[in-house]
């Protein structure tokens, strides 16, 4: 039953651009299916017990990895697309492969990956000659005279290509999820993070399979940070790197439900329906007050939601 | 041209010594908060800022003496620390330990957001400027010195509570092992609401320190927060002599690195320098045998 309101839900959003729904509702869309796609990213091994607080510096890698490219050496983001994932996948394995060679878990761990992700938007700021620093940058546009778009600018004026491409992306993330859901990395993680010795005298490699996951999960997120600058046309170090951003990734997921493939999404569904329906109500008057009621939501949700909404609610349908 | 060189960069590394102090007394609140009850308090740097604020509305705002405003801002941060630990820490003691830094990570947004709903997002001052201090070719700020002083001499005070009162030395002995304590005749949760009140109040006290040198903006826990827990966790997390010694080393960084090239590299390089430390000590450079 569930699984054909799934399928059911999965055609009306394909066909929903063509159901005459307005360029804004599109772009609510398009971000809600693009934050999705990056948390669902992050939970990938948020659930596996590595909590990370430092995927914005992944993020971060993957957008101006992209726009400096393009703006400096005229790269398409194609090809910066893959040097970012690259360079994502060596800093990922610098990061993670002494943490888990040297058992830093739980805390240490968090906090390793905060200092990570600070580190990141530190350098974007500090070479803020190149970057532009707190300012934030622009790719250049390569749209001239009428084009809508160019495929090897990674650049689209009409919305629908990117919800398609959005769309596409998220659908394959949910696909990864699944594919590691059923597969042997996660049984060991699962045991590993149960008892860590116990799992390494059966002959599970531990370093080595929660760097994989480690690796995918970063290279995934990098990909989202390249789809976000495309898109936005505009980054800037607070809103693809540092803390704030990592902790708004982890609260996402959690607030949604981390053991649920569509909790993630729905996490980014809810943060995004909050920012935007306070917009609407307070307007930008009140600065801040969106965030005051995520903090207080995810205070909420730690202490009496642990599995996040999607869970619980799959948790009651199924008792 | 020598000469110049070494005056400037004697000028630094003082200037980190002075940082170091500050950051040593964040650094003890919020070890002892680990220490004793085994959470970390990410917000912590927020509790500070609260405390800023309160100085500057009611010193600013109401137009209390500046001592008075001290003094009050001291009390509430320390009752606001107890009331987090009560209602907002309790309910996950016995939770997963990512499930306390995620909770402690939901009042901070809380705050910062609070705090720019309540005073908006312009730069808040008291207003007190204090001279600098010349000593040869170098400048000092009185500021940060009087700050320096005021920790060091907190920091003492927070020792001799711990080594020589009972609740002090109960506090102690909770760190060291938590199972047995009840045996021993003392009530945990009312050693850890005391904990919790003293480390709002050295919270509450390094926001005097600081509102004295700092603009207030509702952002300004991200510029030291997550340093204090890096500064903790270098030290050995709940080790309070190891936080007080990384402090200076993670100052010395800051000061030093951003005197040699730009300001933000120096804290890149402190906090490259803690993920270095992590690899080689994951316990912390001076952490004890547990």
């Amino acid at each position: 039953m569930v699984k054909n309101v799934g399928w059911a839900v999965l055609a009306a959003l394909v066909v929903a651009p063509w159901l005459g729904v307005g360029a804004y509702p599109l772009h609510l869309m398009i971000m809600a299916l693009l934050w999705g796609y990056i948390y669902t990213s992050w939970s990938i091994m948020g659930r596996l017990g590595m909590v990370s607080f430092g995927h914005g510096a992944f993020l971060g890698i993957g957008a101006y990895g992209v726009v400096l490219l393009w703006n400096t050496l005229g790269w398409s983001p194609w090809i910066g697309a893959i040097v970012a994932v690259a360079v994502t996948l060596v800093v990922a394995t610098l990061i993670g492969w002494p943490c888990f060679r040297f058992k830093i878990v739980g805390h240490y761990f968090a906090l390793v990956t905060l200092a990570l992700s600070e580190v990141a938007r530190l350098l974007i700021v500090a070479l803020r000659d190149t970057t532009g620093g707190s300012l934030g940058i622009t790719p250049k546009s390569a749209l001239t005279g009428d084009a809508t778009g160019s495929l090897a600018a990674l650049q689209f004026s009409n919305k629908l290509v990117w919800f398609y491409i959005v769309l596409g992306c998220w659908l394959a993330a949910l696909y990864v999820w699944h594919r590691v859901d059923r597969s042997m990395s996660r049984l060991a993680l699962e045991a590993i993070s149960e008892e860590e010795d116990a799992a390494a005298s059966v002959g599970i490699d531990v370093s080595r399979t929660k760097l994989k996951v480690t690796l995918l999960s970063a290279a995934m997120t990098c990909i989202g940070g390249v789809l976000y600058a495309q898109y936005q046309l505009y980054v800037n170090p607070e809103t693809v790197s540092g803390i704030g951003i990592s902790l708004q990734m982890v609260f996402g997921v959690i607030a949604g439900g981390l053991f649920v493939m569509l909790g993630p999404t729905v996490g980014a569904v809810l943060l995004l329906v909050l920012s935007e329906t306070l917009r609407v109500l307070v307007g930008n008057q009140v600065h801040g007050l969106d965030l005051l009621i995520y903090g207080a939501l995810l205070i909420f949700f730690i202490i009496y939601m642990p599995r996040g909404i999607l869970g619980e609610v799959l948790h009651r349908l199924r008792r | 041209m020598d000469q110049i060189f070494d005056v400037f960069l004697l000028e630094a590394v003082l200037n980190g010594i002075l940082l170091g102090g500050l950051l040593a007394l964040l650094a003890l609140g919020l070890n002892l908060i680990f220490g004793v009850i085994d959470v970390v308090w990410i917000c912590y740097a927020e509790l500070i800022m609260v405390g800023m604020y309160m100085i500057w509305w009611m010193h600013s705002g109401l137009g209390l003496p500046l001592a008075l405003a001290f003094v009050l801002s001291i009390a509430f941060v320390a009752a606001l620390g107890a009331a987090m630990h009560h209602f907002i820490v309790r309910p996950v003691l016995t939770a997963e330990p990512i499930n306390q830094l995620l909770v402690t990570g939901g009042v901070l947004f809380f705050l910062q957001a609070a705090a720019t709903v309540v005073f908006g997002v312009e730069f808040r001052n008291i207003g007190v400027r204090l001279p600098g201090i010349s000593i040869g070719d170098m400048n000092l700020s009185l500021a940060r010195l009087i700050a320096f002083a005021v920790a060091i001499a907190a920091i003492a005070a927070t020792y001799l509570f711990l080594t020589r009162t009972y609740v002090g030395t109960a506090i102690r002995a909770i760190s060291q092992d938590r199972a047995i304590m009840p045996l021993m005749g003392v009530n945990p949760s009312r050693i850890y609401l005391v904990t919790s009140a003293l480390g709002g109040a050295l919270a509450g006290l390094a926001g005097c320190l600081l509102v004295l040198q700092y603009d207030i903006h509702p952002a300004i826990g991200l510029s030291f927060g997550p340093i204090t827990f890096l500064i903790c966790v270098m030290g050995g997390l709940g080790n309070l002599i190891g936080g007080f010694l990384a402090a200076f080393v993670f100052a010395q960084f800051i000061s030093v690195g951003g005197f040699m090239l730009q300001l933000e590299w120096g804290y890149v390089l402190a906090f490259l320098f803690f993920i270095g430390v992590m690899f080689w000590k994951p316990e912390g450079l001076f952490a004890r045998r547990r």
